[in-house]
């Protein structure tokens, strides 16, 4: 009964768009897809909604093969990052729009679209056209319209990604109330975004998909503290964890002329050059620390983002409050030693903080 | 300098104004002139120049046995041959665009692109290439002077237009509104008829106003595809000047051919300025 894709391929033109993808979705669960964009995120949710047809491979649903069924009739709901309403109708006719085309009578109706408009929080807008709301109410409409209509899978497309910061904020919460309280155990909630932070907060089966390949499944927890190579430690985290080329010693790892005492997760690895990865959360600025040069500071809300250098290194630190920095200022800091990753030449992850050791 | 501007840009529409609306002006006066006041000496305003008269606008619905000049039936005609001929490329070429608009065409190396420029290049000839071609065409099929052999000479010319505007409209009607609707339960018919067609209102009118003016205004093919049997209104006009030309019923004539246009520019002129769908869509 889960949904099951088969080594599923779709390459348009030069360059895939879905290579190799496999997954076994069940029903009553959350999945979330993280990928950078053009990762292939939309052509898998397109894929599995039946818009695109992939060149090879094959998808399952309750033992039916899904290929053979048109779009129109596979009981999906999908809402697009870009916020879709038929601007022809109301609200109200909008979210009625799915029922009435499978033909439900008109007490149902009235129940299923009065249902999905509490839950999103648009009772009272029922008779306004479209076009007089704003971005973040078209987007709850888009959102009721597949509530309302129960669908067996339901497909979500970056479905923030286009709202300013504050309601973005404000409707993923709202999204996770929805999602832990208003779904049944048939349905299959399949959840694309960019943003490692609406991943985690989701907490739930990730994907992480780059150019078309899925590169680690699991749960977002294990995403996050083992991320299986670098691209998906820089894929899973915002600002991308920061990699350092360096050497491992017997008992310091050493880079850019920088000793820092061995890390104890280290103890087993071999003597030999790794890219070591630690993330922005554990540079802080320390006056005892290594000297670094300001490239830039960005100051987003209530956290700086410093860019620094130091020979060939380049690294981002993340300080949790606003400060000034003038560009090529000397800064000191300090990296956790108990949180860095170790990488392989290949990219592969050998050790880490959460007690994965592969060598 | 902004005041000189503006009294610069005011002037200018005045002149211009004066230019287009002058040649009306003196038809609508000459309308109401009889022989004498046309031939007299130059006249412009009723009652103080001249004595005006209702001649001119009689004659045009007598019968020619009575010395009328009867624009009646070229008026249905043209009606007929320009509202039949409109519709019709209307639904064609809605379709014909819905579908460039939509779906991947490719026969060697012509793509949709290519086709959507073999519509519009139609338009690009001038008629009078088009004109023997259509002529022989006419008379093969024997519809050589008639109502039917019109509309189908005037769908020819009228597509392109319909093409053209609507895949200009299509291509702004974004491509998701569809795939919602064929997730919403509808196959791809009921998308088009349900969805995309209501939606596509402002663009339909802005076409079919179009197909309408050019229809209506043709003189060309109207004059070398008829005879005697049929006669559209611009020939009829054209045809009242002959060797001694009763100017009143020719202007009141020319100013009742042009009366539909000036609603439909009106028309057309309100649904160009707020016919942007995209910003409904955002």
């Amino acid at each position: 009964m889960n949904l099951i894709a088969n080594n599923l391929k779709y390459k348009p033109d030069h360059e895939f768009h879905l290579n190799d993808v496999s997954f076994n979705f069940k029903k009553g669960n959350l999945y979330t897809i993280l990928g950078r964009t053009l990762s292939g995120k939309t052509t898998l949710l397109k894929t599995i909604a039946g818009l695109l047809n992939p060149d090879s491979g094959d998808i399952q649903f309750e033992e039916k093969d899904f290929g053979k069924i048109p779009v129109w009739e596979r009981n999906v709901a999908m809402v697009y990052q870009q916020f879709i309403n038929y601007p022809h109708l109301t609200v109200y006719e909008n979210i009625s729009f799915p029922l009435k085309q499978r033909k439900l009578n008109e007490e149902k109706i009235k129940t299923d679209v009065n249902e999905a408009l509490k839950t999103v929080g648009l009772i009272g807008f029922e008779n306004r056209k479209i076009q007089e709301l704003s971005g973040g109410q078209q987007q709850r409409v888009a959102l009721a319209r597949s509530l309302a209509k129960k669908a067996k899978i339901l497909l979500l497309d970056e479905p923030l990604v286009n709202l300013d910061y504050k309601l973005r904020e404000q409707l993923r919460e709202e999204f996770k109330k929805i999602f832990s309280e208003g779904f049944s155990d048939e349905t299959i909630l399949i959840y694309s975004t960019t943003d490692p932070q609406e991943v985690m907060e989701l907490n739930g089966e990730v994907i992480v998909l780059d150019e078309g390949k899925v590169l680690q499944t699991g749960p977002a927890k294990e995403i996050f503290e083992n991320p299986k190579n670098l691209k998906v430690a820089e894929i899973s985290n915002d600002p991308p964890m920061n990699i350092i080329n360096g050497a491992k010693n017997s008992n310091k790892i050493n880079f850019e002329n920088i000793d820092i005492d061995l890390p104890k997760h280290f103890t087993k690895l071999e003597n030999k050059n790794y890219s070591f990865g630690i993330r922005a959360a554990e540079i802080k600025l320390n006056s005892n620390g290594i000297e670094f040069e300001v490239e830039l500071a960005e100051i987003s809300g209530s956290e700086t983002l410093l860019h620094l250098k130091r020979g060939n290194t380049k690294i981002i630190a993340l300080i949790e409050e606003v400060m000034n920095f003038k560009i090529h200022e000397k800064v000191r800091v300090g990296f956790n030693p108990t949180k860095f990753y170790a990488f392989n030449e290949d990219g592969s992850l050998i050790s880490s903080p959460y007690g994965v050791y592969n060598g | 300098m902004y005041k000189f501007y503006t009294i610069l840009k005011y002037s200018f529409v005045t002149l211009w104004t004066m230019f287009v609306v002058a040649p009306f002006l003196w038809a609508l006066s000459t309308s109401f002139k009889d022989f004498q006041s046309v031939n007299s000496k130059v006249t412009y305003i009723p009652w103080v120049d001249y004595q005006p008269s209702l001649e001119g606008w009689k004659v045009l619905i007598k019968s020619p046995a009575k010395g009328g000049v009867d624009i009646v039936e070229p008026y249905f005609n043209s009606i007929f041959v320009t509202c039949t001929a409109s519709l019709i490329s209307i639904c064609l070429g809605t379709l014909a665009a819905y579908a460039l608009s939509r779906f991947t065409f490719k026969a060697g190396f012509v793509k949709n692109n290519d086709i959507t420029f073999f519509f519009i290049s139609q338009r690009i000839m001038p008629p009078i290439v088009l004109s023997i071609p259509f002529f022989i065409f006419l008379s093969t099929i024997g519809l050589l002077d008639s109502l039917i052999g019109l509309v189908v000479v005037y769908i020819v010319l009228l597509m392109p237009i319909a093409v053209w505007i609507m895949v200009d409209f299509f291509n702004r009607v974004p491509k998701e509104l569809d795939e919602t609707a064929l997730i919403d339960g509808c196959n791809p018919y009921q998308a088009f008829y349900k969805v995309v067609l209501p939606n596509s209102i402002p663009g339909l009118i802005v076409a079919g106003m179009f197909c309408i003016i050019f229809g209506w205004i043709d003189f060309f093919f109207a004059f070398i595809l008829t005879f005697t049997e049929v006669q559209l209104l611009p020939v009829k006009v054209v045809a009242l000047n002959s060797s001694v030309t009763p100017w009143w019923s020719l202007s009141a004539s020319a100013l009742v051919s042009v009366a539909p246009l000036i609603i439909v520019a009106f028309v057309v002129e309100r649904f160009l300025s707020k016919g942007n769908l995209s910003g409904a869509l955002k």
